[in-house]
């Protein structure tokens, strides 16, 4: 861990999540909805990454090395909804 | 320069700097990190497959559930906080402040893993387990149970290695960059669990 930042960020950071985490639960019972609720947990996770983390602090070389990688394996399972889709909306067996 | 030199790598000026700056212990970790994070990906994603696919999923948890669920993420989020602290204080070179620190994430993560296994309990009792479902599809029990056990797992894995690497670090075995490799750990736990708490409970809620 590199020296910048300070013990006031990590507070900032880890009341931004907590206010965030309470979002979703506000969402949960006025506006549910996964995209909405995803981008906010994806939103926490960055900052956890960048400051708890400190990927931030980090060579840009490891940032590189690290992140589009592991976006482009999760962005790659995207693939399953449309089956999943299939099976509740077109039958695999209609009658 | 001989081809001998170059593979075997014995001169220092052969050897290139290193590309990411970190001790290799630390990028080891990343790496974990990267690929755990592409394990509890495909969990999820296969959650959100049976629940798209299945027209019974439950919505059973209740505001006691979303109580207790707001209360574990307070307590694991704080324990990031806590872990945060104790790196500082071990990079600051201040040894007990450090171990102080890591043994209260360790008591927060106990705490998380005393709340889950509290819940489990409570869901077991109802007749949910991983081949049943009283409310609806039964593939709900599997993968509920499937991916909160998996985290509650790393959890108190998590806890066992911050002990471990503590103690160490009082004895002498270990430093502030051991401290800090396993503070990365910690940190991803907290951070799947932000994306667990969305999924698996509150797209759940009983409205």
């Amino acid at each position: 861990m590199s020296a910048e930042g300070s013990l006031k960020t990590d507070l900032m950071v880890y009341a931004a999540i907590l206010v965030m985490a309470g979002v979703q639960i506000f969402m949960a019972y006025h506006s549910p909805g996964v995209i909405r609720m995803l981008v906010v947990a994806a939103i926490q996770a960055f900052l956890a990454v960048m400051f708890f983390m400190h990927l931030r602090d980090e060579k840009p070389t490891l940032r590189i090395a690290l992140i589009p990688a592991t976006l482009f394996v999760l962005v790659m399972m995207n693939m399953v909804w449309a089956d999943s889709f299939r099976l509740i909306s077109m039958k695999p067996f209609p009658k | 320069m001989s081809e001998a030199n170059l593979t075997m790598g014995h001169g220092a000026g052969v050897m290139e700097d290193r590309p990411f700056a970190i001790p290799s212990k630390k990028l080891v970790m990343w790496l974990f990190i990267i690929s755990d994070a592409c394990t509890f990906g495909a969990m999820l994603f296969a959650y959100g497959y049976v629940r798209n696919a299945a027209p019974d999923w439950p919505h059973h948890f209740e505001t006691s559930s979303i109580i207790n669920v707001a209360l574990m993420t307070f307590i694991l989020v704080t324990s990031s906080l806590t872990m945060l602290i104790g790196t500082r204080a071990a990079k600051a070179g201040d040894k007990a402040g450090a171990i102080r620190f890591t043994f209260v994430t360790v008591v927060l993560g106990l705490v998380f893993a005393a709340l889950h296994l509290r819940e489990w309990s409570s869901m077991i009792h109802e007749g949910v387990s991983l081949f049943q479902n009283p409310w609806g599809a039964p593939l709900f029990g599997a993968s509920f149970f499937g991916i909160t056990g998996l985290h509650l797992a790393h959890v108190i894995s998590g806890a066992i290695a911050l002990t471990v690497v503590a103690l160490g670090y009082k004895r002498g075995r270990y430093n502030a960059d051991d401290i800090e490799i396993w503070s990365l750990y910690w940190h991803f736990v907290d951070l799947v669990w932000m994306f667990v708490v969305p999924m698996v409970y509150l797209l759940n809620v009983a409205q």
